[in-house]
């Protein structure tokens, strides 16, 4: 699956986006947190305060507990600031 | 009848007059226009910088869009929203309703930037004479969101 990262939390982790393939035990958006937190430095400076983090997947706003089965393009970002 | 919705997200400036003549050209079932215009304000701020998630902002700004179309007897909505540097003084977001009378068009206007401001994917990034940083959110924006639970 593709994943994309927006402002501070693209910046921590200093990509964009990548493609990954966790694990199958790997099953929430939660457990997707804790995986990439693991991969380094940057991910857990990202991932710092899971609470603060949010996510999307495939364009639509979801919570921590989210099942990531099926998931083409999965987002995390802090919260919103336009308008 | 589906309500005449433009929904743009743009580097370039807007102008809001223009845009509520295209909004009303030629239509005499508008009877209340109700713009608001988000400014960047001055004072610690040099710059700021937007950035979005492009597929996902359109499609959270259809989404409410829809929302307030269908809570509202809308005749015409216009949603812009800008990306990249902004100076102070400039214009960051547009939101137009019309509607027969002037209180659905107050409420869905307002009801929209609410909602934008807390779910939609844009991220102020702030330039001032200490240093960049990014804009955090004000607890009050998500208190805005509660009054629309049960009005």
């Amino acid at each position: 699956m593709k994943v994309k990262y927006f402002a501070w939390v693209r910046e921590r982790i200093g990509k964009t986006e990548e493609t990954i393939e966790p694990p199958a035990a790997v099953q929430t958006v939660g457990d997707l947190i804790a995986w990439l937190t693991q991969r380094g430095d940057e991910y857990a400076h990202a991932f710092d305060k899971p609470k603060v983090i949010r996510a999307a997947i495939d364009h639509a706003h979801v919570k921590a507990e989210a099942s990531i089965a099926g998931a083409r393009e999965i987002a995390f970002f802090p919260p919103m600031t336009g308008g | 009848m589906s309500v005449p919705t433009t929904i743009r997200i743009q580097q370039s400036d807007f102008d809001t007059a223009a845009e509520i003549a295209a909004l009303s050209a030629g239509r005499t079932d508008i009877g209340a226009v109700v713009t608001f215009c988000g400014v960047c304000r001055g004072g610690e701020t040099a710059a700021l910088t937007l950035e979005h998630y492009p597929d996902m902002a359109e499609a959270e700004i259809a989404r409410h869009a829809d929302i307030a179309i269908a809570r509202w007897p809308l005749t015409g909505l216009t949603i812009i929203h800008r990306v990249g540097r902004i100076l102070p003084g400039e214009n960051i977001v547009l939101v137009v309703t019309a509607s027969a009378h002037r209180q659905a068009a107050f409420h869905a206007a307002e009801f929209l930037m609410d909602y934008l401001k807390a779910n939609a994917p844009f991220w102020k990034h702030e330039d001032t004479a200490g240093g960049k940083q990014w804009v955090e959110t004000h607890a009050r924006d998500d208190e805005a969101l509660t009054r629309w639970d049960n009005s």
